[in-house]
């Protein structure tokens, strides 16, 4: 049953009816009205991206340069330089693999007003295998200065997005799924601020810190453990991976001092890693855990299956989850007898 | 068709700069002399004849964008920037120092007048055709040159470029080609061929020019001619020499970078002080 997105001033889509990316492409079409600035780009890729929806609207607006994402993003940056918003969409494995010197010295470089909609992220395009999949973008947009990292919970959080990154000056890399995941938001009737987490439930046992389709699973994951096992678990939408929360992730340290992280991604470089820096320096110690891919590339399969393999659904998690609570971890001061 | 004053005037600004590169070479330690020199007269037609720019003014919309994509000739553009008046030719002198504007590629960021920061081959032709494209969508009237080196049409990115510039039919964009013939490893066509590289062009639907690029009235008639194409990009092949005014860099792929003592600066301004330019 479909139902009326209600947002604060606009209701333009229906949710359950859009795919994730064509609610972008939709939100997109509607911020080009009032933003002449804003032009499209895709490399063969605008209906997979939903960025032609963009290039039915404003045809005079948009640049598909077929093939060539290297070329495509030194565009963006010339288009940049001369006062444009440019909106790149393409896959995430090309955007940050086959384009990322472009990315890094083009744009991030020079600090330019560019935004990029990666989609297919992580092993969304399942089946598509690892020449499709990836697990490595987040880490490698995070390391360019400049940059800002945006993975959405939903096609929700995607709209939302794709509204602060216009009013943020600056690159933006906003990283989403293939378009048909699970919604976590029922409308855009919430805050969201870039740097931002959102505690999405409280809890004082364990906290879970996750990013994109993790952020439902999590949700999901909490409920059933509250209700089964009797625990509290706190969970965090960390939408930005840079800049990161600090504040949230050291007040979760400190108030449940059991973290675990959950990504579709490879857990070296990304979301866990990037929580893990934060701790690190805080000094603080606590239980920590990282769900993702284990520093391997994804099997073939379909998303439901990958998810569970990997443990990215509720299931793997609250698995994950009842392993951390099982360890031996005190909240105390004695460093001495702890596993 | 430039009048002999102009003429006169250009050779005399080419020469200036020629010297002025000498100097900031020995107080940066080394440079790209080779791929500087040999570049430097297409720059200061652009600079001096050709190009709306205004230092007084120098992030004006409006005005014409350069990209040098071949970046690392610097060495070249930098003291071209500081003699047309974008800042004090003073600050050359601390040309590759702690926290300078000016290293071996140009920052965008830190130097004024300068549209791209560049250095990394085979990028600069997409910022460019972003740009051309950019005063296309925004119906505005400014061109875009940019140069590429030679050795740099290896990287794949440019026919990347080529192919949609012409797709567009991108006919604000002026492309000059530093034909000199060398790379860090040797001659261009040693390395890996580029010939027939104005069939190349011509295949992908450009409007190509060939020229002596270091003939003023030639610099200036393509440019003229690029002006008033319609529907195409325009490309001119510059046939240029490596290290053109310094004769014992002349042709030679060793000054592709180096550091010059005092005694080889001396040589090198006497040397381009002879420069007869026919």
């Amino acid at each position: 049953m479909s139902k009326e997105v209600t947002g604060t001033t606009w209701n333009v889509y229906d949710a359950n009816k859009l795919t994730q990316a064509e609610i972008y492409g939709q939100v997109l079409c509607e911020l080009g009205e009032s933003n002449p600035e804003i032009v499209g780009l895709t490399a063969d890729l605008a209906k997979s991206t939903k960025i032609g929806l963009f290039q039915e609207k404003f045809p005079d607006r948009f640049v598909n340069v077929g093939i060539a994402e290297q070329n495509m993003f030194g565009i963006a940056a010339g288009m940049a330089k001369t006062g444009l918003l440019p909106f790149v969409s393409t896959m995430a494995a090309f955007a940050s693999m086959r384009a990322a010197e472009q990315v890094r010295t083009d744009i991030c470089y020079q600090n330019l007003n560019v935004k990029i909609i990666a989609t297919h992220g992580g092993v969304s395009f399942a089946s598509a295998g690892t020449t499709h999949h990836a697990t490595e973008d987040v880490a490698i947009m995070r390391s360019f200065a400049n940059m800002t990292v945006i993975v959405p919970a939903d096609g929700i959080e995607t709209a939302k997005a794709v509204r602060a990154a216009v009013n943020h000056q600056g690159p933006v890399y906003i990283r989403i799924g293939r378009g048909f995941e699970p919604l976590y938001y029922k409308n855009e009737d919430y805050d969201f601020k870039i740097g931002k987490a959102i505690e999405i439930r409280d809890g004082s046992d364990i906290t879970i810190i996750a990013m994109g389709i993790a952020v439902l699973q999590a949700a999901e994951a909490a409920d059933f453990l509250a209700k089964n096992d009797g625990l509290s678990v706190r969970v965090i939408n960390l939408h930005t991976v840079k800049p990161i929360d600090k504040e949230a992730i050291l007040k979760a340290v400190t108030e449940t001092r059991r973290i675990l992280t959950v990504e579709e991604h490879n857990v070296t470089g990304g979301l866990g890693t990037s929580v893990a820096d934060v701790i690190a320096e805080s000094g603080k110690g606590c239980a920590f855990s990282k769900v993702g891919l284990q520093d391997e590339f994804a099997e073939i399969g379909y998303p439901e299956d990958l998810y569970a393999h990997y443990k990215l659904d509720a299931s793997g998690i609250i698995e994950k989850v009842r392993e951390i609570m099982g360890k031996d971890f005190e909240e105390d001061e004695n460093w001495e007898d702890e596993v | 068709m430039l009048t002999k004053t102009e003429h006169n005037d250009l050779l005399q600004t080419a020469r200036t700069i020629r010297h002025l590169m000498i100097e900031t070479t020995i107080k940066a330690g080394g440079a790209h002399l080779g791929g500087g020199l040999s570049m430097i007269d297409i720059l200061v037609a652009l600079y001096f004849k050709h190009m709306n720019v205004d230092p007084s003014d120098p992030d004006n919309p409006n005005r014409d964008r350069f990209v040098l994509s071949k970046g690392h000739a610097a060495i070249g553009y930098i003291p071209t920037l500081a003699e047309r008046g974008f800042f004090d030719k003073k600050l050359l002198n601390s040309f590759n120092k702690f926290k300078s504007p000016f290293g071996m590629h140009p920052d965008s960021l830190k130097i004024t007048g300068c549209d791209a920061s560049t250095g990394s081959l085979g990028h600069g032709l997409p910022i460019a055709l972003g740009m051309a494209l950019g005063a296309r969508i925004q119906k505005k009237n400014f061109r875009t040159f940019c140069i590429v080196g030679d050795g740099e049409l290896h990287e794949g990115s440019n026919w990347e470029a080529a192919m949609t510039a012409a797709h567009y039919k991108v006919n604000n964009l002026t492309v000059f080609v530093d034909r000199n013939m060398h790379m860090i490893d040797g001659k261009v066509e040693d390395v890996m061929k580029l010939e027939p590289l104005a069939d190349k062009w011509k295949a992908f639907g450009w409007v190509v020019l060939e020229i002596n690029g270091h003939d003023f009235h030639e610099i200036d008639a393509a440019i003229e001619l690029a002006r008033n194409t319609k529907d195409k990009p325009t490309v001119i092949i510059s046939k240029t020499i490596k290290g053109k005014g310094v004769n014992f860099m002349e042709d030679k792929t060793q000054w592709h970078y180096g550091a010059i003592d005092s005694e080889m600066a001396e040589k090198a301004h006497a040397s381009i002080d002879e420069i007869y330019y026919e």
